[in-house]
């Protein structure tokens, strides 16, 4: 029939780009990583060998190599300690911003959410970049500190690690932001009104009222920041310094300087397995449970 | 009263740390001098030496034609997977199919580079192709990053749009294909075009995967500007960014306008 015909097109056609375009690349950074490695172009053997008869030539050294050395483990750490103060400072900026527009009238919150979100359409890059002159050593912030006499001499603000949160906080408010005020915009207002009349004051009907029901929100929120956090490299190459190293640019360089492609794919495959697989069952878990609790 | 100001405070305050950098940064693009941080100044130098320097607006036309190029494929393909998710009942490996949409858009981009870079090279060796990275390259990846952002926007409209119109139309003699063509899309048509403006928008600010799969005659604006302030600042990107800033922040409002008609 013809509909059938139809069907099958409009499901197949994105199936097969997907797979081989996304799913078939991911399948060949875990092919390479067990690969051996050996000097020479590509750096690695192949996992088939027919030389006599048929061989299976593969290795976990890559993976061994990455978790017993603690430049790579360490950098790993770091990237997941700078994702967690990083979503919290955005949860911490993101929620009042959130819940204040979430209560505002129709007509004022439709305008301030545009405006919230509309620096996000502004290239990412130029957004660091912007950062990069605020915090120069003569840049507008240590004018303002100097001329208020905090310091008597500029302060160093850039190439450190608190500069690559300020950049993140910066560039990834936003998405904290949108699924916060999703699920704050759907809330009953009168429940806050009701829990007042009950006696609870202000600080106790925060915690008992609002924060409980905007869990879902706040995990949602935090996800979107969390996860890219740690794989990122721009906004540590842009801002930071040679304080602290991230996951992200070790293995940028463990690909393009060491030339180590089976330790980078295995590199990018164990941060598929560790950061992305976890959050991918958490949120088939997480529906279910809220599903059942009718949250 | 006490809890509106502080509202008005916080909203201030919030929208204030959102535009300052922007505002930061168009303010000096203004600025006369060559050393950046020293205003000098008023003076539109840098606008004219960004419009003479070839290497910047060569990378712009590359740029825009590969975000146009990729940005409609990725809405061809991301409204079809919106549209099977919703509408379409037998899907052979569901789940698999739902990951497939889905996980683009929670993988880090870094891994998605390195994949894609490595899926050219082997390519290259079993079958010829593509035998250097170039345009093309990146136009494949960034479809593939893209197709997920659409599908998600597609889905959602079509999860909240009312079923009986089409049912309606297939009472009233309509066949499935016209159904699709004549009540479907044209009412999905707002967030497509959102979708596409959103994909347009990813693609063109792109650095990180376009880095990975670029090659010889491909570099891309971000690449370029990354390549200018990696190491410091350049009174040119100044320029360029009070021009892209706006033009993109242009874009987003035309997003918000095709996104929001649907609510209606």
């Amino acid at each position: 029939m013809k509909n059938k015909l139809f069907e099958k097109y409009f499901v197949f056609s994105p199936y097969f780009w997907l797979v081989l375009f996304f799913f078939i690349p991911l399948a060949i950074i875990f092919k390479i990583s067990v690969s051996v490695s050996e000097w020479g172009m590509p750096p690695y053997q192949d996992i088939f060998l027919f030389d006599n008869g048929f061989e299976i030539n593969t290795t976990f050294e890559n993976y061994i190599y990455i978790f017993s050395d603690y430049y790579y483990i360490g950098s790993f750490v770091n990237s997941l300690i700078l994702a967690l103060i990083s979503t919290f400072c955005c949860l911490l900026i993101g929620f009042p911003l959130a819940f204040y527009i979430a209560t505002s009238n129709i007509r004022l919150r439709n305008i301030l959410l545009v405006l919230v979100v509309i620096p996000f359409w502004s290239s990412f890059l130029l957004r660091v970049y912007a950062w990069k002159i605020i915090l120069q050593n003569n840049g507008i912030l240590n004018v303002i500190l100097l001329n208020l006499g905090i310091t008597s001499e500029p302060l160093q603000l850039l190439y450190n690690q608190y500069a690559v949160i300020m950049g993140i906080v910066y560039t990834y408010l936003p998405l904290m932001i949108l699924p916060l005020y999703g699920y704050l915009n759907k809330f009953d207002l009168n429940l806050i009104e009701a829990s007042k009349d009950l006696g609870l004051n202000r600080i106790k009907t925060f915690f008992k009222v609002i924060l409980p029901l905007s869990v879902p929100g706040i995990v949602a929120g935090s996800l979107l920041v969390f996860i890219p956090v740690v794989g990122e490299f721009i906004i540590p190459e842009m801002l930071g310094g040679s304080d602290r190293l991230y996951y992200g640019k070790i293995l940028w360089e463990e690909f393009f300087v060491n030339r180590n492609w089976p330790g980078a794919s295995a590199l990018a495959f164990s941060g598929i397995i560790i950061l992305v697989l976890p959050i991918v069952i958490f949120q088939i878990l997480y529906s279910r449970w809220s599903q059942k609790n009718e949250i | 009263m006490k809890s509106s100001l502080i509202k008005s405070i916080v909203i201030f305050l919030g929208l204030f740390f959102l535009y300052f950098p922007i505002l930061v940064l168009i303010f000096y693009s203004f600025n006369e001098n060559k050393r950046v941080m020293v205003w000098k100044g008023f003076s539109l130098r840098w606008y004219n030496e960004l419009f003479s320097n070839e290497q910047i607006i060569e990378a712009f036309i590359i740029s825009i034609k590969i975000a146009a190029l990729s940005a409609t494929f990725a809405t061809i393909l991301g409204v079809m997977i919106g549209y099977s998710l919703v509408r379409i009942r037998k899907i052979p490996f569901k789940s698999f199919y739902i990951f497939l949409s889905s996980t683009p858009l929670v993988l880090p981009e870094l891994i998605l580079g390195l994949s894609m870079l490595l899926f050219f090279i082997s390519l290259n060796n079993v079958i010829g192709f593509p035998s250097s990275r170039g345009q093309l390259t990146i136009f494949i990846s960034h479809v593939t990053f893209c197709i997920a952002f659409v599908a998600i926007i597609i889905q959602a409209r079509l999860t909240d749009f009312n079923k009986n119109i089409e049912e309606a139309a297939m009472d009233l003699g309509y066949n499935y294909t016209k159904v699709l063509y004549k009540i479907t899309l044209p009412i999905i048509l707002p967030s497509i075009i959102a979708g596409w403006l959103l994909a347009f928008t990813i693609s063109l600010d792109d650095l990180v995967v376009a880095s990975f799969t670029t090659g010889p005659g491909a570099n891309t604006l971000p690449i370029v500007v990354f390549s200018k302030v990696r190491l410091g600042l350049s009174p040119e990107v100044n320029a360029l960014s009070a021009i892209l800033m706006f033009a993109l922040i242009i874009i987003g409002l035309f997003y918000f306008y095709f996104n929001k008609k649907f609510k209606h």
